[in-house]
């Protein structure tokens, strides 16, 4: 018999003691509402009055007439509250913890988006909110730091380790094991212990169960490919998880950094460079080393930047399930920017990775064949970093001249 | 065996003494002359952590303890080998203390193989549930080494059942919630606690988390058999050095 909370070999949930109890009752709380109609009922309405749900499905007329190819729509996740798919998991777990009674929530965020999105969530519901963040991540994602921090929550910048997102996920762990009682982790992807992946992709899946229905009423017939970038993997998860026993291929997306062979990268299931482990209390691929030190990995979207994976993904990436590939930062910029000339859409830069995929494969389908892309996020939060890809003086002036502000303030 | 080690050392001692060294903090040299300290000023028992890059069960003292050690390019092949050095020359029970994935990726196996080899006596990997990890259980007890097993105030009767199935030599009895390395209240509060684990398992009882001074010790002495000085030894050897480490253990007494 198969163990609980796993996917093939992958899964899992190596905690310390001290929080497994807290697990089992998470695990209990998750069991209760998935069985109750009611709560999927309360999730839908919520989300379609505080978010933007249902998201849009866009069909990109440009973009699919510059490809000549398949017929390219664009799922909008960007346009939910606080612009990314991330509200959709924090807001069900807004619910669950109303319903679990603890009155704090804590977070972990690469990019900023979970954070944000969490710090909304908690201010909605009157939680306590602390969010941990990478020091890294700090500082290329200040303006995501601004906002948790104007909508009440404290936030962290750890300074261990890599000083990026599995580093925050740690010092999420410590500070769960000391506040368990008053505390809720609102873990942010489709990782770490069971049951997080199965219900972080659970809530995600409205995403899929959407532009599942969106598109047949559009196109008239299912995609052909489906395309999602993948970090933790839960926007792939929501996306993919409404086709999954549809004859539709699924394709993730991971951040190919510099390029595979200059091991700068976040590629754990489209490089031959990841291998099994367990850390941050699940089994699945890591990047590490032959001792199972976690290496550093590097994009150039911090919410991509992540060393291990979805234990879910990694079993449908070994069944065949899911095709992974990966697109580098330089990629990810020219995608963004064709994008943005084409159809005035700004994905985020972890979005585009799924663009770049979706573009290079486009013209191999015929016109009557269609395919999504997932615009997990909003662009315009990477405003430093894209402004810093694209070497735009203007810019740059722009910021020089703001800083001179502050400091003759 | 651990246990009847425990035993026999209790019928002269009131409490015995268990420490914690991160090996290759900060540096290999300093941990074989911290060993020899430590021995050397009574402690009984010693936990050799071998560094790992997501330790997430420990503290800021020790967190950094193990980042630092991997900075200074600690490897796996040298903890292994400086640790059988220490058994070799030192007459105390050593213990390993690491995470699941060094072992996973060595080969749990092959690790207590080695481990066992090396002179090691038992291991403490606090993120390998026995659920979890069964074949690493089954693969320390293959060879005489003690699996042990945390319980917390958190843990109910059940599972401490459970848990001490699943263990030998002695029980970690966690002082409180959270990391290592932070203050506990050392109160009559945390009798409730120890009740609870002395029904559970007829194993000696080790007790750490927060551990620090003479007071804490006295408080435990007559209620565990063993009282576990982690992040505290390592806050005296980077203020102090190695040798206000020894002083620090002798006050203890």
């Amino acid at each position: 018999m198969a163990k609980t909370g796993y996917y093939g070999e992958y899964g899992g949930a190596f905690l310390p003691e001290i929080l497994i109890p807290t697990f089992k009752e998470l695990e209990q709380e998750f069991a209760r509402i998935k069985s109750d109609p009611g709560f999927w009922k309360e999730y839908v309405h919520t989300m379609s009055t505080y978010s933007c749900r249902p998201t849009p499905l866009t069909y990109a007329e440009n973009l699919t007439k510059h490809f000549a190819g398949a017929q390219i729509y664009i799922k909008r996740e960007d346009l939910n509250h606080t612009g990314a798919h991330k509200a959709n998991n924090v807001i069900a777990q807004g619910l669950l913890v109303k319903k679990m009674g603890k009155r704090r929530v804590i977070a972990e965020t690469g990019a900023g988006q979970h954070g944000v999105a969490t710090a909304t969530m908690a201010a909605k519901y009157g939680f306590e909110c602390t969010i941990y963040m990478g020091e890294v991540d700090v500082l290329r994602q200040r303006p995501n730091v601004f906002w948790m921090e104007q909508l009440g929550a404290k936030v962290v910048a750890v300074k261990d380790g890599s000083r990026t997102l599995k580093d925050a996920m740690n010092a999420a762990f410590r500070d769960w094991a000391a506040n368990m009682d008053s505390t809720h982790y609102v873990l942010g992807t489709a990782s770490g212990p069971h049951p997080f992946p199965e219900m972080v992709s659970y809530f995600q899946s409205i995403i899929g169960q959407e532009a599942r229905e969106q598109i047949l009423k559009y196109a008239g017939k299912l995609p052909a490919r489906v395309f999602a970038c993948v970090g933790g993997g839960s926007n792939a998860m929501g996306l993919f998880g409404g086709f999954m026993d549809d004859p539709v291929e699924l394709v993730g997306v991971e951040a190919g950094g510099k390029g595979l062979e200059s091991g700068l990268h976040a590629a754990r299931l489209a490089s031959d460079q990841a291998t099994v482990g367990v850390a941050q209390g699940y089994k699945t691929y890591f990047l590490q080393d032959d001792d199972g030190q976690m290496r550093e990995t590097h994009s150039v979207s911090a919410g991509l930047d992540y060393v291990g994976v979805s234990p879910i993904l990694a079993h449908l990436s070994e069944t065949g399930r899911v095709r992974f590939a990966a697109a580098t930062d330089t990629e990810v910029v020219e995608a963004l920017k064709l994008c943005m000339r084409k159809e005035g859409l700004i994905p985020a830069l972890e979005s585009a990775h799924a663009f770049v995929q979706a573009f290079k494969e486009a013209s191999e389908l015929s016109r009557d064949e269609c395919i999504i892309i997932n615009q997990s996020g909003r662009g315009d939060k990477d405003i430093f970093t894209v402004a810093d890809a694209i070497g735009d003086p203007q810019w740059e002036k722009f910021i020089c001249n703001k800083a001179e502000e502050y400091k003759n303030a | 065996m651990l246990e009847s080690y425990i035993r026999k050392q209790r019928e002269n001692k009131k409490i015995l003494l268990m420490t914690h060294i991160v090996l290759g903090y900060p540096d290999f040299e300093t941990s074989l002359e911290l060993a020899r300290t430590m021995v050397a000023a009574g402690v009984d028992l010693m936990e050799l952590q071998i560094p790992f890059s997501e330790p997430i069960a420990d503290g800021p003292v020790i967190l950094k303890a193990n980042q630092e050690a991997l900075k200074a390019g600690a490897r796996l092949a040298q903890c292994q080998q400086v640790a059988q050095e220490i058994t070799a020359n030192l007459d105390i029970p050593f213990l390993y203390m690491s995470y699941y994935n060094i072992l996973f990726k060595y080969g749990v196996d092959r690790f207590a193989e080695d481990a066992a080899a090396h002179g090691i006596k038992g291991m403490i990997v606090p993120d390998a549930p026995p659920e979890e990890a069964p074949e690493y259980v089954t693969a320390l007890r293959e060879r005489n080494l003690s699996p042990i097993q945390l319980f917390t105030p958190k843990t109910t009767d059940e599972r401490m059942s459970y848990l001490a199935g699943n263990a030998s030599g002695f029980i970690y009895c966690v002082a409180r919630k959270g990391v290592t390395g932070q203050n506990t209240a050392f109160s009559s509060e945390l009798d409730g606690y120890l009740d609870r684990c002395r029904q559970a398992t007829d194993l000696p009882l080790a007790l750490g988390f927060g551990v620090k001074d003479k007071d804490d010790i006295d408080f435990l002495r007559g209620k565990v058999d063993i009282a576990v000085l982690g992040s505290s030894a390592i806050r005296v050897l980077e203020d102090k050095g190695v040798e206000a480490v020894g002083d620090y253990i002798s006050s203890l007494r």
